[in-house]
């Protein structure tokens, strides 16, 4: 069998999955007929849910509709609490690229420091082993507190939850560059600085971008949790305004931009890494 | 010999090994190499060969002793001493031409690109690679990885060529090819070579001297064999050559015995005063007994090195 066929194979069993489960989530949310009789102005009071057995989850057919009204009108402001999703989007991704790019510019440099010194990565190595499994979300009271604006909190606590992958695999990319390519550079008498960028960086670079890789992952998932502690604007407020508008649908349609954002950085991360990545 | 181009005065290496104890892997050897000479080491595995060429290279720093090349005492590593590594040691994110040219750019700091590119492009050509410059590391062969590692050691004109088993990961055939290579390069340049092998067959094609070690730890460096055969000698008729036997038994049986027994059987060794075994010398005997060949020792070929 071809690669192209397992390939095409592989997709059709995605849609006939996909189908299965929107036909099965459609069976188990729709109406089932009147379950009482009840005057019409009653009935109109009482809502589908109580009248026609309908389940209070929305079907696929309702996130669809909710869905398509969402990317007919992304970016539309009607104040704080009624934003198009393409705006909510558009403020965590900012947060998250802030909060990244500055522990990207932290941790790359940091990291090529300790991974060359070997007394700097001893010294260093215990400060990071406690710092590295904080949840970042415990910073965000002392960053409330000290910073005082909640959204550039926000930020700090993306900074510090994205810098830790990123650190320690710097370090270990830069620390086991193979001592051959070193000597080269060594018998081709190459000086310091140029040595960290030709030899260094290039062959510690497809480890330094699995970890910016893995930073960015973590550093979607954490703003979704921090948006809703900080609120105002962001995805992660926009679903738990809608938890508690009571809006299932907006929550459903939510998650999964959710994941849709996030598999897209993280696909963006992969075809750098793939750039940097060479065959031995 | 008058011209002492290399000369490694009493150098040693010691690890601190377990328990406060130090181990030596060798200590006060003495070495020296004339101008335009191709030498090979062949010693069993440990003896600390790798050691010395890394000290040679500057890679390594020795515990004790100094190495002088070309009247000065080295101190770490120099464009003038060029490694062929036995993994070639490539960067595989480079081109070929990348990698040449990533060493000519070293030396010649100043240089443009099209002077670096038309550098670089002559060496390529030198060692037969004329058509694989774009190609990456992990694209070619293992032989023609090494002539990438060849064209790279040349290209920055060294004054001296260290190489270190570059042929052992080959095959034989390839091995064969890169031998003929390596030797007519080395003779149209005049380059001084030093090489650590583990094949007699290729020291014995290649070296004009070939140092023997003992087995380590604390190995001595024994003999200094002087390779009778001529210097145009070729591949094909090299075993025909009276003294090719002889010079090929001697160094087996080296290896095979005398390597372990030789600082037991030979107390009174001087490490300065390393005999120099001439095969095939009228007067000079051919045994492969010690006390034989404390006697095949002309001291007069050594000058300086004498006590």
């Amino acid at each position: 069998m071809t690669s192209s066929s397992l390939r095409l194979r592989a997709g059709l069993v995605s849609i006939v999955l996909l189908a299965a489960f929107l036909g099965i989530w459609h069976l188990a949310t729709r109406s089932t007929g009147a379950t009482t009789t009840m005057s019409p102005e009653y009935a109109k009071l009482m809502g589908l849910t109580a009248t026609q057995g309908k389940s209070a989850m929305p079907g696929p057919v309702d996130v669809g509709a909710k869905l398509w009204e969402h990317v007919r009108r992304p970016f539309y402001d009607n104040g704080p609490n009624d934003k198009g999703l393409g705006i909510q989007l558009g403020y965590s991704i900012a947060r998250v690229g802030t909060g990244y790019l500055l522990a990207v510019l932290v941790a790359i440099p940091l990291g090529f420091l300790i991974g060359m010194s070997p007394l700097l990565s001893k010294a260093l190595d215990p400060f990071i082993q406690v710092l590295k499994p904080i949840s970042p979300l415990a910073w965000m009271p002392l960053a409330l507190y000290t910073i005082k604006d909640s959204s550039i909190s926000a930020i700090f606590v993306i900074f510090i939850c994205s810098i830790w992958p990123m650190l320690l695999n710097t370090v270990f990319g830069v620390a086991s560059v193979r001592k051959e390519w070193i000597n080269v550079a060594r018998t081709l008498e190459v000086g310091t600085v140029r040595r960290a960028f030709t030899v260094i960086l290039p062959a510690a670079a497809p480890t330094i971008l699995t970890g910016m890789r893995i930073s960015i992952g973590i550093a979607w998932l954490v703003i979704v949790a921090a948006e809703m502690l900080v609120g105002g604007t962001g995805i992660g407020y926009f679903v738990w305004n809608e938890w508690n508008n009571l809006s299932i649908t907006n929550v459903i349609i939510a998650i999964l931009l959710i994941g849709v954002v996030g598999m897209l950085l993280d696909q963006i991360l992969a075809r750098f890494t793939r750039m940097v990545t060479f065959p031995e | 010999m008058t011209d002492k181009f290399i000369s490694i005065e009493g150098i040693a290496k010691r690890y601190p090994g377990a328990s406060g104890a130090t181990t030596t892997i060798f200590e006060n050897l003495w070495l020296s190499m004339a101008r335009g000479e191709f030498a090979c080491v062949i010693g069993h595995s440990g003896c600390g060969k790798t050691t010395v060429l890394n000290i040679l290279a500057g890679l390594d720093a020795p515990s004790e002793g100094a190495v002088i090349v070309d009247g000065q005492a080295i101190s770490g590593t120099s464009l003038d001493r060029a490694v062929i590594f036995q993994s070639h040691a490539l960067l595989p994110w480079r081109t070929v031409l990348g990698n040449v040219g990533y060493a000519v750019s070293s030396k010649w700091r100043s240089w443009d690109r099209a002077k670096v590119r038309a550098h670089a492009q002559t060496f390529i050509d030198l060692v037969g690679l004329t058509g694989s410059e774009h190609k990456r590391p992990s694209e070619l062969s293992g032989g023609m990885k090494q002539r990438v590692g060849i064209a790279r050691a040349l290209s920055i004109t060294p004054k001296m060529m260290l190489m270190d088993e570059p042929f052992s990961a080959l095959d034989a055939l390839t091995r064969g090819t890169l031998q003929d290579e390596v030797r007519r390069i080395c003779l149209e340049t005049g380059q001084t070579a030093f090489m650590i092998t583990h094949d007699v067959d290729e020291a014995i094609y290649l070296a004009d001297k070939i140092f023997l070690m003992t087995n380590g730890p604390g190995a001595v460096l024994a003999e200094v064999v002087e390779n009778p055969l001529p210097r145009d000698r070729g591949r094909i008729d090299l075993h025909r050559h009276p003294l090719y036997y002889a010079l090929r038994n001697h160094i087996i049986d080296f290896l095979v015995t005398r390597s372990k027994t030789f600082t037991t059987e030979t107390p009174h060794h001087d490490p300065r005063d390393v005999p120099l075994v001439q095969i095939g010398k009228p007067g000079l005997t051919l045994a492969a007994g010690s006390d034989e060949l404390r006697q095949t020792w002309m001291p007069e070929t050594n000058p300086g090195l004498s006590a």
